[in-house]
This record gives C-alpha cells, sequence and structure tokens, in this order.
C-alpha cells in the first residue's frame, strides 16, 4: 500500500477504490478544503489574455481578495479596477447606479480607454435581480467609445448554470466580428494555454501553408479581432466546447473538437478528423506512435515500479493517462480528482474493470486537510495536487495540460517523468505560484 | 466626492470572514464559511502564510443556488456535524457572506443546533465579507475575551501551568493569597499575520516584554495555544498591538478590571514608554494610548498609509527618535484615542489620491504607490492584509530592526534637498 495505515487515519469518504467509485462523481461534496497547489489558472488569468483588455470586478471584499491580488501577482493592476460593494447596495436599490457611477470613475482614471472591459458581477446580483444586461446597455450609452463584455464571478451557480470558467471562455470571443472568411488560417480556441509548436496538430495546420491563431500568442488587440477571420475553430478540452459553439453560431465559422487524449489510436484518428476538416491529406503518423512507445519503455525502465500518483489539475483526462500508463506497465497507484470529466468515462471504466484497486482521492473533501502526506515509499506524482497529498520531491509540475497534444506532448510528458524521476525538487515553492504557465506568472 | 466603492489601481483590505480565520487560526477550532466557493483558496493563498506548514481547520460550506433558494440549511449543519465528528475540534465558528446575509440564514439558530448535538461551542460570526480584516479580527478576538478567558477562580480549579513559564503560577492574578507578585503579566492582544507578517514581530513583542520585567501570559493570537488563552485573566495588563485587540482589551477590562496598553514598541524611546506605561498602568488601573504620544514637529511632511495603532506607533516612534513629522492617513477602523488632530481616516482610493497631493514622503505598501503623484518619495512597507503573500519577504520586523528601517526614511529625507 502507497499510505502508511498509522490507526489514526481514517479516509473514509475521501479515498474510495476504483472498483467501488461512481461516476462522475465518486465523493460527497460537503465542507471544501483548499489544499494550497495554485497552478491552476482563475478567470483573471484567463480574461487577460485579450490584449489590451480591463477587468473590473463588482463584488465584496472577500470575493474581490483573490482576483485583486491575482492581478497584483501578475504585474497587471493597470489591467483591473474593482469596485468594492457595501451591505445597504444589497437592500436599497441604489447597486445599479452605484455600478454606473463607479465604472464612470474607474474610466475616469485610467490614463487611457482600454480596447475593452469585461465586467464581473457576482453571486448576490443574481439574486438582487440586477439586469446586468440593462446596465452594460446604460454603459455603452454613456460611454460610447467603450466596449463592455459581460461576465460573472457567481460560484453560486456553479452547479445550476454556466460556470464563471465556461462564461470567461466564452466571452473572450464575444466581440470577434463576422467577417470574410479567411480559409487559410485556423484557431485553437478555449485554452489558457498555447499549444506546444511541435505538436502534430500544429505541422498538420503550419504544414499546408495554413495560419495558426491563439488567443494566448495574440499580442495586440488587433491580432486578436483577426481571429474572427478563421475558417475552423478547434478545441481540445470541455471548457472549449462552449467557445466553439458559440463561435459558429455568431461568426459561422466551423468547429472541430479533439479532445485531448493520451491514446496513441485515439490521437491518430482526432489528428485524421483535423485533416479531413482541412481538407489535407491525412499523414502516416506510425513513426510517431512508433517512439511514443519507444518512450513509454524507456520512461518504464527509468521510472520502474515507482508508485504514479495523478491530479486532474495536470491534465484534462486523467483517466485517460492513468490507462496509457497502466497499459505501458507504470504503477499507476492513485488519481486525485473530485468530479469526473466525461470524456474520461470509458478510460474509467477500463481502469475499474482492469485495476480496480487503484485509488481516487478527493483533493477538496475536508478530510483531506488531515490526510497523511507521507508515503512509504517516494510516489513520482504528474500534477501539483498530487505533489502536495503525497509530499514527494518526485514530481511534474504542469497544470491545465501544460500545452501538451498528440504523440509529441505525449513524448514531452514522458520525457518529463523521466527528468521527475531523476531531479528532487522541493514542492511548496513550485506549487504556490498560481496560473501554472501564464507568463507574468513565472 | 469621490466613490468609496471605486478602487481603480489599487489593492483592497482583505474581508472580516478573514479576519476572523487570521485571529483563530491557531487555536485549535473549525471554521466554516458559509459560502459557495473561492473563499477558501482566497484567504489560505494570500492571507493565510501559515497554511502550508500548519494544522488548522478552515473549510467552505460550497453553498450552491439551489440550497440558497430553497433555504438548506440542514446541509450546512449535517456537513459541519460530520466534521466535527471527524476532527473533534475545540470549537466552532459559522461564517455568514453575502448570499446568506441576502437569504437571512440564521446563523445563530443552526449554530445552536450544532451546539446541542456535538457537544461543542458554536458562535456564529456577524461577518459579511463586504467589511474589512479588522472588524473580523476584532469580532474573533472579543469572542475569546467574552466566552473563553476563564475566571480567575476557574483557572485555579482547572490547574492549568504553562509549561514553557514556570513563573506563570506567581505572576499575575492567579495567584494564591499570600504570594508575592514578582512580575507584571501581560496579555498581548491583535497579533495577526495579516498585520505583523510571520517575520518573527510575534516573538519580539514577547521578548521586549520580558527584557522589561513582564511576564506573556498569551499572544493573541500567534504563538498561544488555546489553553494559555484561557488563562489570560492573569495578565495585569493588556498590550493592544492592533485595532484589531481593542475591542477584545476593553472586554477584558469590562470582566476583570485588566487596564490595557495601547501601541506597537518600535524604537527604544516608544518601547520605554510603552514599558513605562505598562507599569502605570497596572499601578493605576489607568488605560495608555503609548501610539499616540508623538512629538510635534513643524514640518510635517512624512505621511504613513495604514492600520492605526501600528503606524500611529510608527509615526510616534519616527517623531520621538528622529524629529519626523509624521501624518497617518488610516484607510481602515479605528477608535478615540488611537490617532492623533493631524491624522485623517480615509474613505475612498480617491480621497487618498487627493490627499497625498503634495506629501513628500510617503511609507505605505507598494500597491499605494500609483496613488502617489510623481516625485513623491515613497517608502515602501509591506502589509499583508493589503497586498497579501505578494511582499511578505520583504516586510521588516520593525520591533527588532526599526533603527535599519528609520534610517532609510530619515537619511532619504536629509538629502532629499539634493534629490
Amino acid at each position: 500500500m502507497l499510505k502508511q495505515i498509522n490507526g489514526r487515519e481514517d479516509t473514509s469518504g475521501a479515498c474510495v477504490l476504483i472498483g467501488r467509485a461512481a461516476f462522475p462523481e465518486p465523493f460527497y461534496d460537503g465542507l471544501q478544503y483548499s489544499p494550497p497547489a495554485r497552478g491552476t489558472w482563475n478567470i483573471v488569468h484567463t480574461a487577460m489574455l485579450v490584449p489590451e483588455s480591463h477587468q473590473i470586478y463588482i463584488c465584496a471584499l472577500g470575493c474581490l481578495r483573490g482576483v485583486v491580488l491575482t492581478a497584483a501577482e501578475m504585474g497587471a493592476m493597470n489591467r483591473f479596477s474593482s469596485i468594492a460593494i457595501e451591505d445597504h447596495e444589497l437592500y436599497d436599490g441604489t447597486m445599479e447606479d452605484t455600478i454606473v457611477q463607479a465604472v464612470g470613475e474607474i474610466i475616469d482614471n485610467l490614463p487611457a480607454m482600454p480596447s475593452m472591459f469585461f465586467l464581473y458581477p457576482s453571486c448576490v446580483h443574481h439574486f438582487m435581480g440586477c439586469d446586468m444586461e440593462a446596465l452594460c446597455g446604460r454603459l455603452r450609452q454613456i460611454y460610447s467609445q467603450a466596449r463592455f463584455v459581460l461576465c460573472w464571478m457567481d460560484p453560486i451557480r456553479r452547479q445550476s448554470g454556466l460556470t464563471a470558467e465556461l462564461r470567461t471562455r466564452r466571452q473572450l470571443y464575444s466581440l470577434l466580428q463576422r467577417q470574410e472568411i479567411d480559409r487559410q488560417s485556423v484557431n485553437i480556441v478555449g485554452s489558457n494555454l498555447p499549444i506546444q509548436a511541435d505538436c502534430e496538430l500544429a505541422g498538420l495546420i503550419e504544414n499546408n501553408g495554413l495560419t495558426l491563431r491563439q488567443l494566448p500568442c495574440c499580442r495586440t488587440y488587433g491580432e486578436y479581432e483577426q481571429m474572427g477571420a478563421s475558417f475552423l475553430n478547434i478545441g481540445q478540452e470541455p471548457l472549449a466546447k462552449i467557445c466553439l459553439d458559440d463561435m459558429e453560431k455568431r461568426l459561422g465559422q466551423k468547429s472541430l473538437y479533439l479532445s485531448n487524449s493520451f491514446d496513441c489510436d485515439e490521437i491518430r484518428r482526432n489528428l485524421w478528423a483535423a485533416a479531413d476538416v482541412l481538407t489535407v491529406a491525412r499523414p502516416d503518423y506510425t513513426e510517431a506512435a512508433a517512439a511514443c512507445e519507444a518512450a513509454f519503455a524507456e520512461t518504464r525502465a527509468s521510472v520502474g515500479a515507482m508508485p504514479v500518483a495523478i491530479d486532474y489539475a495536470a491534465v484534462s483526462r486523467p483517466f485517460s493517462l492513468a490507462k496509457a500508463l497502466l497499459r505501458h506497465g507504470f504503477n499507476v497507484r492513485r488519481i486525485y480528482v473530485d468530479v469526473c470529466c466525461a470524456e474520461d468515462q470509458d478510460d474509467f471504466a477500463w481502469i475499474q474493470n482492469h485495476y480496480p484497486a487503484l485509488e481516487l482521492y478527493a483533493t477538496r473533501h475536508a478530510k483531506m486537510r488531515r490526510m497523511d502526506r507521507h508515503t512509504a515509499e517516494p510516489v513520482l506524482a504528474i500534477g501539483q495536487k498530487a505533489a502536495y497529498f503525497t509530499g514527494t520531491c518526485h514530481f511534474v509540475d504542469m497544470a491545465e495540460g501544460g500545452g501538451l497534444r498528440d504523440f509529441a506532448g505525449l513524448r514531452r510528458l514522458l520525457q518529463w517523468m523521466v527528468q521527475a524521476r531523476e531531479q528532487e525538487k522541493e514542492a511548496k515553492a513550485y506549487i504556490s505560484i498560481k496560473g501554472w504557465g501564464c507568463p507574468s506568472c513565472q | 466626492m469621490p466613490m468609496k466603492e471605486a478602487v481603480s489601481c489599487i489593492s483592497t483590505y482583505s474581508a472580516d470572514t478573514f479576519g476572523v480565520c487570521s485571529a483563530l487560526f491557531e487555536l485549535g477550532g473549525m471554521i466554516v464559511i458559509h459560502d459557495p466557493s473561492g473563499c477558501n483558496s482566497t484567504y489560505t493563498t494570500h492571507d493565510e502564510p501559515r497554511w502550508y506548514d500548519t494544522d488548522s481547520l478552515i473549510f467552505i460550506s460550497g453553498l450552491t443556488e439551489t440550497d440558497a433558494v430553497l433555504g438548506n440549511e440542514e446541509k450546512l449543519a449535517d456537513d459541519v456535524l460530520t466534521a466535527a465528528a471527524d476532527f473533534s475540534p475545540a470549537f466552532i465558528v459559522l461564517l455568514c457572506t453575502p448570499v446568506p446575509l441576502m437569504m437571512g440564514t440564521d446563523f445563530a439558530a443552526i449554530g445552536r443546533l450544532i451546539e446541542a448535538q456535538a457537544g461543542i461551542p458554536v458562535f456564529a460570526a456577524p461577518t459579511n465579507s463586504m467589511d474589512t480584516y479588522d472588524a473580523g479580527a476584532s469580532w474573533a478576538f472579543e469572542l475569546l475575551a467574552k466566552y473563553m478567558v476563564k475566571t480567575p477562580a476557574e483557572a485555579l480549579r482547572t490547574g492549568f501551568c504553562c509549561t514553557w513559564q514556570p513563573e506563570f503560577a506567581s505572576c499575575g492574578s492567579v495567584v494564591s493569597q499570600g504570594q508575592e507578585k514578582k512580575t507584571i503579566g501581560v496579555n498581548v492582544i491583535g497579533l495577526t499575520p495579516l498585520d505583523f507578517a510571520v517575520n518573527g514581530s510575534d516573538l519580539s513583542i514577547r521578548e521586549f516584554l520580558e527584557g522589561c520585567g513582564c511576564t506573556v501570559i498569551s499572544s493573541w493570537a500567534m504563538g498561544s495555544t488555546l489553553a494559555e488563552i484561557e488563562q489570560a485573566a492573569a495578565a495585569d495588563v493588556n498590550l493592544v498591538v492592533s485595532y484589531s485587540g481593542l475591542a477584545a482589551a476593553k472586554e477584558l477590562q469590562r470582566r476583570f478590571g485588566t487596564p490595557y496598553v495601547v501601541g506597537v514598541p518600535l524604537g527604544r524611546s516608544l518601547q520605554g514608554g510603552i514599558a513605562m506605561d505598562i507599569r502605570m498602568a497596572a499601578a493605576a488601573k489607568q488605560n495608555r494610548y503609548t501610539c499616540a504620544k508623538r512629538v510635534g514637529s513643524a514640518e510635517e511632511d512624512i505621511v504613513i498609509i495604514g492600520e492605526s495603532v501600528y503606524a500611529a506607533s510608527l509615526a510616534a516612534a519616527l517623531s520621538h527618535e528622529y524629529g519626523c513629522g509624521v501624518r497617518v492617513f488610516c484607510p481602515l477602523k479605528t477608535a478615540d484615542g488611537i490617532l492623533t488632530g493631524r491624522d485623517r481616516v480615509v474613505a475612498s482610493e480617491g480621497e487618498l489620491k487627493a490627499l497625498l497631493a503634495g506629501v513628500r514622503t510617503v511609507i505605505a505598501d507598494p500597491l499605494y504607490q500609483p496613488l502617489c503623484p510623481a516625485g513623491t518619495r515613497f517608502i515602501p512597507l509591506g502589509h499583508e492584509a493589503f497586498s497579501g503573500r505578494l511582499y511578505q519577504e520583504s516586510i521588516p520586523n520593525l520591533i527588532d530592526h526599526f533603527d535599519t528601517f528609520a534610517r532609510k526614511v530619515t537619511e532619504r529625507k536629509d538629502t532629499y534637498g539634493a534629490e
């Protein structure tokens, strides 16, 4: 067993063998703990991807605190403002007017008009019945030279509507205008990180003379606007689906969803699907797949029987990754996940059937606060949460998928596993930093 | 008139909910923020430097829209009871946030229900997440003073003795008749990382007090256990080191007649003043606001922005030892007696920006710098309650290193004309 049994620790409710786990929610959602692994992105990081944009959050101090200091840690306070609501505004009918006036004061204090404003009201505005669309209309009338995009920071609705993350991802592209379609350019949408330059999808696009556009690579608002001309949008993670649907409807762009799998056959199928939509020849990926198999063997030889733990924040499909590793002889023992991704259902079922003793751990269950963070033997962790909970010095420091995809991404991840096996590092220094891979958070 | 709500380019202060968490962090309780999501990670990322390495039970309830609309408060009660059974905390605190506030959630009733079933004291904090951290910390310290501190008779019955402090049994009010007091027993009240960082300031205050013949009974709430705080009635004087500690000191005075002294021991002169005031307060049973004793200066060209007791103490220390003319601009709560007539309580970013026009030197958290006009000398002094962990490595322990900091202020002041 990986975990030492000391007689005091009761893991029930926070840990379950996958053979007995329910999909997609293996754990009861009670009081929630927050482990100090901070590499995941929040809505501030994501909205900053739009060049020359400015964010205004309208919420209580407690809610503001996290977003203000995210911007401060990014060194981006010049692109961030806030409206700190007061309790009387919840009841006395002054909220909308206060917001309009406060936005005006903020605009007056800015050195120049930003290209766009993201407005983020919060949970209480739903309960107050604030008509935020009408409020945006008032702002557009007053500040006709400004563009306002309505987003929400409303975690109260995380189970009953669009989550704040989903809405932000959609709204990022909402100012793109329908324009003449450019058959020579393709977008990757809905991802915080750009895909790695040497992945097969990038090669498929660029080697065929097409231009690849990605929001994280846009340096000016003009570059962002050009994304509206691309003929195709490709998404690769569940949060991207809402972008694909919205952009297809609004802008007439085609959509293609290529789930970011770690299975070589699925990778090949995805790439061929992309080739078909791009109307280019299907490349032969035999060599790339063989290189992956070689990388698996090499990595397996290096890692040996070392237990492996994976978390959901490292990759969008932890069960796909676990299955790929298990099939190649790795000793995957733990997956840290609170809610499973629908795309992982088949992989979950496969592991349930073939490795029913694999342990699923929650990350936010209250008991995780006092879970023993030491293991009897060193663990190789993939992801920051897995690194934290196993207390290991051997970990792949990544979040948000690391920009990895396709055969090249798989090989890169295997290389990182070898490095993690060989080089120890102290987790705290790495995982405390917010926004892994965000250029201003390094 | 600038709006209080509009914040164009600076940070905002930590919230009352986090003030409660910070004040009670080390005391073995379980704190539950009744909130959808985000509060816990925000507090533990930015405002709680002890989170990674120190055990403490702070959770959110994960409130959903459905539960809020349907008034499903049973889930909160059930979840807290489950966690209480798992962790056996010394006490439980429930924190209100905006949505439960709007829904009219009856925290007191939920608390009574949980307390009856769990057999653990439960307290409902009147937070709303819209007030600043000092309000929450103040409530939490006052809670300790009201409900946790034992009367001397209770303390004697429980037979507590501080193993780290052999003199305890003979130092304060928990003294058997006929025994002679040797030192002045002091509680330090108002210590949190939000105001003092984790840079040894708490230990330095303790050392300062011990160095001037006092015995520290308890330190609220860095470096003391709940059991030590329960014995706080044994103190002769309470030293209030932030606004957050004042309400608790007043409550201890109401309950036990203990006088208090207000000030942070920065610099030799102010330290001497605080030591003297502690003795005088103990003898005369009178409160002393040492932090407000500033030497006047014709030229008042330095402004400190920050927490009222700390900023006033720093101003006093600079005025006493270096003859600086210093004013305090306080964007937080304060109370009568802490600030002087030349100081200002500021309500908004806009007001502060206007007030800073023409000020030559500003001492403040670095995130205030954008409000200073070009040419203002800006001397950074990080404040975790404002900038979180951003500058935490460089926040100085001014109890030990006041002179180094003061030289930075005064040397540059001396050469200002040549700059």
